[in-house]
C-alpha cells in the first residue's frame, strides 16, 4: 500500500493510483472527485456494476474492496489507492459460473436483473463474513440491496443454498 | 460534485496541520461526506483523506476499558470479540444501523460526525439554518416526520441520526480529539450539542480538530441491556425513535439504569436525574412508565412528528422491560418482545 503523503492542488487534472481490478493490476489516472463506481463504469468500461441511486440507498453499486462489500457510489476512487477491487465481472472463472451465479439462475432470483450484480457481490461478501446462518440472518444481512422487482424470497433461497443450510426446498 | 484539492497525510500531526480551519473536510469512509458533496450541501475547497492515519485499531486500555480507533470501521467494531463480549449494547446499536456494505466503509469517527438527514438540509433550493445560517428553517411548519421532539429551538428541529452514538451515550464513552491546541478528551454527553441559535454547529469539535478515538469505560452492561430501534421499514432505515438501555439489577432491584434516546433530538438524549427515579425499584410497568415520562418531560411535536411523543414513551417502557428481563432486542429477528 502506498503510504506516501500526497498533496495536489485543485487544478490538477488527475492523480495516478494503483488498483487491482478483477485480478489485473492497473495504474489509473483519476480525478480526485471520481467515485469508484464512475471509474469502473466510465473509465474502465466495466458496466456490470450498476448505478441505482448514487447515494448509498440501494446497493446496486456493491463491489468487493479487499474482500469486503461496499457501495462504490460513495467511495472516492483516490481514497482506495492500492486496493484490490472485485466486481461482478470477476466472479466467474472463465465459463465456470460462481456458485452464487448458478444458484441465482436455479432459483429464478431476478426479473429485470438490474440489482443482480450488486446482490451477487453483496452475497459473496456475506459468505466471506461468515456471520449469517439462518434465513432471518440472511434476510437482514442482504438488506443493503434493494430489488424493485421483489425477487427477495428467491434471492434468499439462492444465498441459503450456497450457504449449505439446506433450508431450501 | 465541486472540484477540490486533495491531501493524503500519513500521520496525525500532518493531518491536523492540513485540517486547519477553512473549507477543509476530513474524508474517512465517505458515506456521508461524499453523499452531501453530490448534493452540493458540502462544497469543500480541500479534502484531507485521513484513511492512511494509524487510527484503525481497537485496543485494550490499562484500566480494563477499550479504545476504538476513529478509523476502525463500524463493521469491524461491532464484530470485534471484545466489543461483542464486553459492550454488546454498542455492537447491537451499530448492527441496527445502515447496511452491511455501508458499515464496512463507515468509520467510528465518521459516524460520530455524520450530519442530520433533515430533508431541507439536503435540498439546497430550500431555506435551512444549519446549512445556511439565517436563511430560516424549512422543517418548522413543513414536512417534519423525522424531526425532533426534545431540545429543539426556534432555529432548528433537526435530529442526530446515529444509532452508534445512542449506545455511546448510554455507555458514558469519551471522545478523544487532537487539534492545533493539542489533545482533548470530551465526554460523549458534551460532544454533540443542542441547536439553540447556532444550528450550524452539530457538536463541540473545534474547526480542524480530528477525532482520534472513542474510549469505552471499564463498566460492563452485559446482562441487562437492549437497543430498540423503531423505523418505517425493518432494516436499512434511520430510526424514528430508538432507545438504548444499560441497567444493573441486584437482588431483584434496579441499582442503575441509563437510558439514551435516538431520533428525538439534535443529540443522543439523556436525563440522568430522570433515570434515578428507577433506582431501588423492582422492575414494573409503572416504574418504567414513570421513567419514560420523566425523561421525555416537555416533549412536543411539530405536526407530522407528533406521533413520536407517544411512540418514544412506549419504546422506553418496552426497552426497560427487555433490559430488566435480560432479553435484549435481536437485530435479526425483528419481533419486539
Ligand atoms: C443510505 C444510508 C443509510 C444509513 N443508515 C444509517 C442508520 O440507520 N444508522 C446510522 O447510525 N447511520 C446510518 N447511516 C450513516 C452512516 O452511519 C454514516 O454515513 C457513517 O457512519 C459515516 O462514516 P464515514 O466514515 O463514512 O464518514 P465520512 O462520510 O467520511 O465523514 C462524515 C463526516 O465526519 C467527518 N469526519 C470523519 N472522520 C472524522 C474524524 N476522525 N475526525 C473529525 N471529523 C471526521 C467528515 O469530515 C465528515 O464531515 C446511513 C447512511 C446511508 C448513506
Ligand atoms: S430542522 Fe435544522 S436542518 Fe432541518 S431545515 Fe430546519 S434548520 Fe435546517
Ligand atoms: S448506486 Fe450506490 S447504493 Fe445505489
Ligand atoms: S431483479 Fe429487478 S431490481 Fe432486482
Amino acid at each position: 500500500m502506498d503510504t506516501a503523503t500526497l498533496d495536489t492542488p485543485a487544478d490538477t487534472y488527475a492523480i495516478t493510483i494503483g488498483l487491482t481490478i478483477n485480478g489485473q493490476q492497473r495504474r489509473l489516472p483519476v480525478e480526485p472527485w471520481t467515485t469508484l463506481l464512475d471509474l469502473l463504469r466510465e473509465q474502465e468500461g466495466l458496466t456490470g456494476t450498476k448505478k441505482g441511486c448514487d447515494h448509498g440507498q440501494c446497493g446496486a453499486c456493491t463491489v468487493l474492496i479487499d474482500g469486503k462489500r461496499v457501495n462504490s457510489c460513495l467511495t472516492l476512487a483516490v481514497s482506495r489507492d492500492g486496493a484490490d477491487v472485485r466486481t461482478v465481472e470477476g466472479l466467474a472463472e472463465g465459463d465456470r459460473l460462481h456458485p452464487l451465479q448458478q444458484a441465482f439462475i436455479d432459483h429464478d432470483a431476478f426479473q429485470c436483473g438490474y440489482c443482480t450484480p450488486g446482490q451477487l457481490c453483496s452475497a459473496v461478501g456475506l459468505l466471506a463474513e461468515g456471520k449469517a446462518k439462518s434465513r432471518d440472518e440472511v434476510r437482514e444481512m442482504m438488506s443493503g440491496n434493494i430489488c424493485r422487482c421483489g425477487a427477495y424470497t428467491n434471492i434468499t433461497d439462492a444465498v441459503l443454498e450456497v450457504l449449505g443450510e439446506g433450508s431450501v426446498k | 460534485m465541486n472540484r477540490f484539492s486533495y491531501a493524503r497525510p500519513s500521520d496525525v500531526a500532518d493531518a491536523v496541520r492540513e485540517g486547519r480551519p477553512g473549507d477543509v473536510r476530513y474524508l474517512a469512509g465517505g458515506t456521508n461526506l461524499v453523499d452531501l458533496m453530490k448534493e452540493n450541501v458540502e462544497r469543500p475547497a480541500r479534502i484531507v483523506d485521513i484513511n492512511r492515519l494509524p487510527l484503525h485499531d481497537i485496543d485494550d486500555l490499562p484500566d480494563g476499558g477499550l479504545r476504538l480507533g476513529a478509523l476502525a470501521t463500524n463493521a469491524d467494531t461491532a464484530w470485534d470479540k471484545r466489543v461483542e463480549e464486553r459492550y454488546p449494547l454498542l455492537a447491537s446499536a451499530i448492527l441496527a444501523g445502515a447496511s452491511p456494505q455501508l458499515r464496512n466503509a463507515a468509520t467510528n469517527g465518521g459516524n460520530l460526525n455524520q450530519r442530520t438527514r433533515c430533508y431541507y438540509f439536503y435540498d439546497t433550493a430550500t431555506p435551512c439554518n444549519k446549512r445556511e445560517p439565517g436563511s430560516g428553517c424549512g422543517a418548522i411548519g413543513g414536512v417534519n416526520r423525522i424531526h425532533a421532539i426534545l431540545g429543539a429551538s426556534a432555529a432548528c428541529i433537526a435530529t442526530h441520526p446515529s444509532d452508534m452514538c445512542v449506545a455511546l451515550a448510554a455507555l458514558d464513552a469519551t471522545v478523544r480529539v487532537t487539534g492545533a491546541q493539542g489533545e482533548r478528551a470530551i465526554p460523549i454527553a458534551d460532544y454533540h450539542r443542542l441547536p439553540g441559535a447556532e444550528p450550524q454547529w452539530d457538536n463541540t469539535l473545534a474547526p480542524g480538530e480530528l477525532v482520534t478515538a472513542i474510549d469505552l469505560p471499564n463498566e460492563r452492561f452485559t446482562e441487562h441491556y437492549t437497543y430498540l430501534k423503531l423505523r418505517d421499514r425493518l432494516s436499512y432505515a434511520f430510526a424514528l425513535v430508538s432507545v438504548a438501555v444499560a441497567m444493573r439489577v441486584e437482588e431483584g432491584r434496579i441499582t442503575q439504569a441509563r437510558i439514551a434516546l435516538g431520533g428525538v433530538a439534535h443529540k443522543p438524549w439523556r436525563v440522568p436525574n430522570a433515570e434515578s427515579v428507577l433506582h431501588g425499584e423492582t422492575p414494573s410497568q409503572n416504574a418504567f412508565l414513570a421513567a419514560a415520562h420523566a425523561i421525555t418531560e416537555g416533549a412536543h411535536g411539530h405536526g407530522e412528528n407528533d406521533f413520536k411523543v407517544g411512540l418514544v414513551r412506549k419504546a422506553i417502557v418496552r426497552a426497560l422491560a427487555q433490559a430488566a428481563a435480560g432479553t435484549p432486542q435481536s437485530q435479526t429477528d425483528k419481533r419486539v418482545a
